[in-house]
């Protein structure tokens, strides 16, 4: 495993490059064909507000998929990740329209909490 | 109705082999709009010291979360699925998933809860290959929501 940022390079408190994530009603439906989650709540808007969610909401772990990303973009392998934890506090809910909302997955700011452990040269 | 603690450190049997695709990890790639070449160039995957390409990091849930089906829907244990959220998803690596893995999920049971008449159930999913080595290990936390709300 080689990641492309060096140990020596790396200090206590480094914050990763914050990124911006769209996603869109095609993003989910996208991402239910791929995981295989066909769970309604993530593509029918009637069946969601009947269970009580404001809206048709994103799969927890198309969000989790997201916010790796901030590591393994800046690290280069993703094979270096050995742990990679979240927790679903807050349900990102995608309106039907071109914009969508925006997952923000920056090291301090995001809808979820994230613990990653990487293994680094 | 709260959940009956003795299954609390019961194993389910091992599923059948999942058997890792390049294509179905391109797929994945594409729907979260990674296009790190580790995923879909064997070359690339190769230089970075991979046999092959490597899965993204939770492409793995998609097989472990199939496994806890076996929990989830066990009707001895009579867990209400139509309540349940996902609340916490870990992920501990020995190796990343490559192509060309056939990876067994076991599950176990790891606690249950009951919270505010919340009942949360821990299931803990160890990945190995082909040749018993083990992957990855999966920790996830359901809750299903109380039938009634107070």
């Amino acid at each position: 495993m080689t990641a492309k940022i060096s140990y020596s390079d790396v200090e206590v408190g480094t914050e990763l490059p914050a990124q911006t994530f769209p996603v869109t009603r095609a993003t989910l439906v996208q991402y239910a064909g791929a995981s295989g989650d066909f769970n309604p709540i993530h593509w029918n808007e009637k069946f969601a507000k009947e269970v009580g969610l404001p809206d048709v909401i994103a799969h927890g772990m198309f969000t989790m998929a997201e916010a790796i990303r901030v590591v393994t973009d800046w690290a280069g392998d993703p094979g270096a990740i050995v742990e990679y934890g979240v927790r679903f506090t807050k349900p990102v809910v995608v309106p039907n329209d071109d914009q969508g909302p925006r997952s923000r997955s920056p090291a301090r700011s995001r809808p979820s909490s994230t613990t990653t452990r990487s293994a680094w040269t | 109705m709260a959940l009956d603690q003795s299954f609390v450190g019961r194993t389910y049997p091992p599923t059948a082999p999942y058997e890792v695709g390049r294509e179905k990890i391109r797929e994945f790639a594409e729907a979260v709009g990674d296009a790190n070449p580790a995923y879909t160039d064997a070359e690339a995957a190769k230089e970075l010291g991979h046999p092959d390409v490597i899965a993204p990091p939770t492409f793995v849930f998609s097989i472990t979360f199939k496994a806890a089906g076996q929990v989830v829907q066990d009707p001895q244990l009579g867990l209400d699925y139509s309540r349940v959220v996902h609340g916490d998803q870990k992920f501990a690596y020995r190796r990343p998933v490559r192509a060309g893995d056939r990876l067994t999920v076991t599950s176990t049971i790891e606690a249950i809860k009951s919270l505010a008449g919340n009942d949360i159930l821990d299931i803990r999913g160890e990945v190995h290959d082909e040749a018993g080595e083990h992957v990855v290990t999966a920790w996830t936390k359901l809750v299903a929501r109380a039938a009634e709300e107070a």
